[in-house]
């Protein structure tokens, strides 16, 4: 039951609402994490880690989930082109969260046509690149059912959640200056529903719950692929950023890229580590000792004077060459 | 003909004679030094609101994270254009000459103050050249890098990965300008007489027998040649 209140977190996405008037469940108390904020305050209970599942064996390409996403979020995203292929948007935007990636594969090994279908968006990451680099306090929270979040009173709109994600995911919006990107529905989540995307897929290839859970029915799911010939199939829930709470099933897990260049072993960049670790850290306190120490030296120290007879040797000079001119 | 210049700057010249004040820098170069000044406090105070999450607290002065980081980038461009004139007025004084050499491996006795043991200098020592040309390429380093991570403008100007590279080469470029910038202030304060060059646009004869002699010798034999001057 969803909407159990011994249960701190949805177990699905497929209830339906309750009807009565809900409290919210996910707040300030479940955070975590937050950007820019070494010391805040440990969260005030453990949630239980919740995960989206999307099984690209499953998907039929129909974009419900997009339509779903722009529904509940509220967002317009901009009519395009047709360039010629599906992806409608032509790319993730601050108003669309997730985006149907198609890929048409020639599989060498059986000579089969595939359409690799992934629905990319946030991956909500265990060790989030984006909250690692972002210095907006309070700017990308981290609850502790895994839900990474963008506070966007807090954002300033300077871009560094794009550089640090691995993933490629957050937009900037020309309109308000603030980063945009899938919620994992926090606020559907926080009343006991389970994210839009995962209520509106027809053939539940997004699925919601626990990690546990889904974890779970993702290795039956791969037991069931490799059963239909599918050797390489696979979970994608990559080790280098912690795990992520949204994962895929792919039925070729050995060769992620094949899926619109998911990459192979995400990670925080070392560049991205290598600027808000020893380069913060080290960077600061040289300018801290260098301004403090010569404040002292300057204070404390003998000052470099001119002398009355330099003075005098200066004007001897002037005056000689005035007499030579 | 008046000789060619070698150690002084045109507009440089002997103002008065008793006592000596030498005009070192006109009006518009004070002016101009000053935007630049003023320019990268401004930087340094809203990139390191930005930098470090202890000193974000600095994006009060400007009124909030969001002016901030619009703020930023735009007089980044303002000290890179002013800085620009700046370096076409000075570059050629700040060529290295022998001289230096001798200067920097007497660098105890310029900490000391006892100057009587150095060589006799043009208009800057190698200190003030360093900090010159240390200015000069970390300026075009951050305005390159700065422009690569300008989210606002140029989102798609470079990959993500060189982004990352660009980010990282920013915030190092920063701390070592801050480094140079906390040394040049200092060592205008602490070489006493130096600060009314950018104020008052004069210093008096003895700081420059003192400092910069051979630039004092070279005004002093233009005196009174060539009026017009």
């Amino acid at each position: 039951m969803t909407t159990d209140p011994n249960v701190d977190s949805p177990r699905t996405a497929v209830s339906n609402p309750p009807i009565q008037p809900m409290k919210a469940n996910l707040g300030a108390g479940d955070v975590m994490r937050a950007s820019a904020m070494p010391d805040l305050a440990p969260p005030e209970r453990e949630l239980t880690p919740v995960a989206k599942l999307i099984d690209v064996s499953k998907c039929i390409g129909c974009k419900a989930c997009q339509s779903a996403c722009a529904e509940w979020n509220d967002t317009v995203p901009e009519i395009e082109h047709n360039v010629g292929m599906y992806e409608n948007p032509h790319d993730l935007t601050p108003d669309m969260f997730t985006l149907m990636r198609f890929t048409e594969y020639d599989n060498p090994d059986t000579g089969e046509f595939e359409w690799l279908i992934r629905k990319d968006g946030c991956m909500h990451c265990a060790d989030p690149g984006c909250l690692k680099a972002c210095p907006a306090p309070g700017a990308i929270v981290q609850y502790t059912n895994g839900i990474v979040d963008f506070i966007h009173d807090n954002c300033i709109g300077c871009g560094y959640c794009v550089t640090g994600c691995p993933f490629n995911i957050p937009r900037v919006s020309k309109a308000d200056h603030k980063s945009y990107k899938c919620t994992l529905c926090s606020d559907r989540v926080a009343v006991g529903q389970g994210p839009a995307c995962a209520k509106a897929c027809p053939t539940q290839a997004i699925v919601f719950g626990t990690k546990e859970d889904m974890l779970t029915h993702a290795e039956a799911r791969v037991e069931d692929l490799k059963s239909r010939g599918y050797d390489n199939a696979g979970i994608y829930d990559p080790e280098g950023v912690g795990g992520t709470h949204v994962f895929y099933v792919l039925h070729h897990a050995d060769k992620p890229a094949l899926y619109s260049n998911l990459p192979e072993a995400p990670r925080i960049s070392p560049v991205v580590e290598g600027w808000k670790g020893a380069t913060k850290t080290v960077g600061l306190a040289a300018i801290g000792l260098a301004a403090v120490g010569s404040i002292l030296h300057g204070l404390l120290g003998r000052a470099n004077q001119v002398s009355a007879a330099e003075e005098h040797e200066a004007e001897e000079l002037v005056e000689r060459s005035e007499r030579d001119a | 003909m008046m000789a060619r210049r070698i150690y002084s700057q045109s507009g440089d010249h002997i103002e008065t004679t008793a006592p000596v004040t030498v005009s070192r820098y006109r009006g518009f170069t004070r002016a101009n030094h000053w935007v630049t000044a003023a320019s990268l406090i401004v930087l340094l105070l809203s990139g390191m609101a930005l930098f470090h999450p202890s000193l974000y607290f600095l994006t009060a002065l400007f009124g909030g994270g969001q002016v901030t980081r619009w703020l930023h980038p735009f007089v980044g461009i303002l000290l890179f254009l002013s800085f620009l004139i700046l370096f076409l007025q000075l570059w050629r004084l700040n060529l290295p000459r022998p001289e230096d050499a001798t200067w920097v491996s007497h660098i105890g006795d310029v900490v000391r103050g006892e100057e009587e043991k150095l060589p006799e200098l043009g208009k800057y020592n190698a200190g003030q050249k360093f900090i010159f040309w240390g200015m000069s390429a970390l300026i075009v380093v951050l305005i390159g890098s700065g422009v690569m991570i300008w989210e606002q403008y140029f989102p798609q100007l470079v990959s993500i990965p060189v982004r990352r590279v660009a980010v990282l080469v920013h915030s190092l470029a920063a701390v070592a300008i801050i480094l140079i910038f906390i040394l040049h202030v200092y060592a205008a304060i602490w070489t006493r007489g130096t600060l009314r060059a950018m104020t008052r646009g004069t210093v008096t004869g003895g700081w420059a027998w003192r400092h910069h002699r051979k630039w004092l010798r070279e005004l002093a034999g233009r005196e009174k040649r060539d009026p017009a001057e």
